[in-house]
């Protein structure tokens, strides 16, 4: 499998907004890659950058590598799936879904062929002859994935394609695009701002965070080790420690934090820089006397029953509040006691932080 | 009880609905429905020896409304009216477009320019046509200024300026409702169709026009109709062979002095136009469109 998509120092500054900066991304070939991020990320800019509807101000932007940059959005082998639908009003879903084949001279009897065929792909045998606005949602959004598909691009762009459904036609929509992109094997760059779709069916995932590629992984990297402080945020439910790091041995590394002290493992860390720490709160453990690299107490607050498990809300002196989960049914502490939250120190995930190290905000300062 | 005092409550803190809507409708009675009655009524009467009105019932008028005479001036003014309808719509369109859709600030302005003139008499605008194309006018004096001709060029009195000035003055008309269609146009149908392969002139035929279809379609029937009555354009700028409807209308009133023969192609070109809104919503046009 090779690289199908390359995007190589891409950015794409509007006036004074600077909204993708220096993106470097490559796309394999039959992969279902998510660019996920909040809203104003870039992450719909970059998609609409490889269908042609925006140019790159600089860097560029290969498929099957070849150079698009020259490529009007009809010229390229790409089709997208547009997060509004953006279905033809004026004609019937046979129409609409045969337009591509129609633009490529396709002969009449082999378009009638393939969008049989599509229909019956994504259940909508019987609605040739309906208008767009005669069906739901759902339905809407299998014509659009159908009209591009139609036209059997090597990628696939989808722009938040089930971002107006339901919740529970939005699960079975995203268990439907996966086997659709897996039966007919075509790379999908797919756009969202939810978490829990990207985990749920992306190969590998993209973060995006203010135009900046943060990270990019495999869904349980982008879990597991999260790179930036950001990505440890937006993915999941995490405790966030800051702080400096105090004490280092081979890759032990104990963090100062404004209350006391805690540990990790990780490597590259200095004594004296900024970090941060994130742990899971089914990592996290307390104990009733201290342990062994570790310095927090913590008062319990409340307790949270969220079905199978028990979420324990525990505050810090400084007022911050930190989750621990627990299984239902363990004995638990009482509201108000006392506790001394740990981890195994290689359930902790230890990150560099931008700002780099005490000694350089010390020395900016005696410069200064 | 209870009903009774809300009841009273409710008429003492608004003016009785007569009170509101009286003055209007008796100024619509009086100035729009008196009048269309009384034309109709003339319609059907003759005249005397003195062209006074004889009220007495005829369908002469209408008898004559059949002369060959006239019904080549109903051919001539529906041709005037076709070709200044097809012309607007092709020098609104891409106008209208360009307003619509450009992203830049200066879309308000251009949108302006259509109206400014909306705000000065049109008789005076069409005066101002015969002024530039005069034998003395600008445009001659121009072209032998610049040894272009010798001589001046006849550019007035013809069926070719009868055309220019309908098309001057109700080109707005086609221009409003075009650039309403097209602003409703939603981008993404573009760049979809782009996506799925369609070039520029494709994406136009296949989307953009069957999606504005609706404007040209009002902005033609709001042109076309006053066409077939804007006598004073080709009082103005025309010639022999330009008069329109309203020409014949306004000839019977003043110096043919036949009301009643007036009154009836007064009535045919209200029902000429009745017919065609007719055929326009028939077709699924929308009235608000045309701003009735």
């Amino acid at each position: 499998m090779g690289n199908i998509v390359e995007i190589e120092g891409v950015n794409k500054i509007y006036g004074t907004n600077h909204v993708v900066k220096d993106l470097n991304l490559t796309v394999e070939e039959g992969e279902f890659l998510t660019l996920l991020g909040s809203s104003g990320c870039g992450k719909t800019t970059t998609l609409r950058m490889i269908a042609g509807f925006e140019e790159p101000t600089t860097g560029s932007i290969k498929v099957e590598g070849e150079s698009i940059e020259e490529k009007e959005p009809f010229e390229r082998n790409v089709n997208t799936v547009f997060q509004s639908y953006a279905l033809f009003p004026h004609k019937t879903i046979y129409d609409n879904i045969a337009y591509g084949l129609k633009m490529k001279k396709v002969p009449k009897n082999e378009i009638k062929e393939r969008v049989t065929e599509m229909m019956s792909l994504v259940q909508l045998e019987g609605f040739e002859k309906r208008y767009p606005s005669q069906l739901s949602g759902g339905q809407k959004q299998r014509v659009a994935i159908a009209r591009a598909l139609i036209n059997r691009p090597r990628v696939l762009l989808l722009d938040e394609p089930l971002g107006a459904l339901d919740l529970k036609l939005r699960k079975q929509m995203q268990l439907e695009l996966k086997r659709l992109q897996k039966k007919l094997n075509i790379t999908f760059i797919y756009v969202t701002h939810d978490q829990e779709e990207a985990l749920t069916m992306s190969d590998r995932i993209a973060i995006m965070h203010d135009g900046v590629l943060d990270q990019l992984g495999t869904p349980t990297e982008i879990y597991e080790s999260p790179a930036t402080k950001f990505v440890a945020t937006f993915i999941g439910e995490t405790n966030i420690f800051d702080g400096t790091v105090s004490f280092v041995q081979d890759d032990q590394v104990q963090v100062m934090i404004e209350n006391g002290f805690i540990s990790g493992k990780g490597t590259n860390f200095k004594f004296g820089e900024y970090m941060t720490v994130s742990v899971r709160p089914e990592k996290m453990k307390y104990s009733d006397a201290p342990v062994d690299g570790f310095g927090i107490t913590a008062v319990v607050k409340d307790y949270v029953y969220v079905g199978s498990v028990i979420k324990c809300i525990v505050s810090l002196p400084n007022g911050n509040e930190l989750k621990i989960e627990r299984l239902a049914g363990q004995k638990l502490p009482e509201i108000g006691s006392h506790i001394y939250p740990y981890w195994n120190i290689e359930d902790a995930v230890l990150i560099h932080s931008k700002e780099n190290s005490i000694f350089e905000a010390l020395d900016s300062i005696v410069l200064a | 009880m209870e009903k009774k005092h809300s009841s009273h409550q409710f008429r003492s803190n608004t003016l009785p609905a007569l009170v509101m809507v009286g003055p209007v409708a008796l100024l619509l009675v009086l100035l729009v429905a008196v009048p269309l009655v009384y034309v109709a009524v003339m319609s059907f009467c003759t005249t005397d020896e003195y062209y006074n009105v004889v009220f007495k019932f005829s369908l002469a008028n209408y008898g004559k409304l059949l002369s060959p005479d006239y019904i080549k001036i109903y051919g001539q003014s529906i041709l005037i009216a076709f070709i200044t309808t097809l012309l607007c719509i092709l020098i609104a369109y891409p106008f209208s477009y360009i307003i619509a859709r450009t992203k830049s600030k200066r879309k308000q302005l251009f949108y302006m320019l259509v109206i400014i003139p909306f705000w000065t008499n049109s008789l005076i605008r069409v005066y101002g046509w015969r002024t530039f194309l005069g034998t003395n006018g600008w445009l001659n004096n121009a072209l032998q200024a610049l040894h272009i001709t010798t001589e001046p060029l006849d550019f007035l009195y013809n069926q070719g300026t009868t055309v220019l000035g309908m098309v001057y003055c109700l080109i707005p008309f086609m221009i409003l409702p075009l650039y309403t269609a097209i602003e409703k146009l939603d981008g993404s149908l573009l760049e979809a169709s782009s996506d799925l392969g369609a070039k520029p002139v494709k994406t136009f035929f296949e989307v953009i026009l069957p999606l504005t279809a609706s404007g040209i379609f009002s902005g033609s029937i709001m042109v076309f109709i006053p066409c077939l009555g804007y006598f004073f354009v080709s009082n103005i700028l025309g010639g022999g062979n330009s008069d329109v409807i309203g020409n014949l209308i306004e000839r019977q009133f003043k110096s043919g002095n036949n009301w009643p023969l007036g009154a009836a192609l007064s009535i045919i070109l209200i029902l000429v136009t009745l017919l065609l809104v007719k055929i326009y919503k028939k077709l699924g046009g929308d009235m608000d469109s045309l701003g009735v």
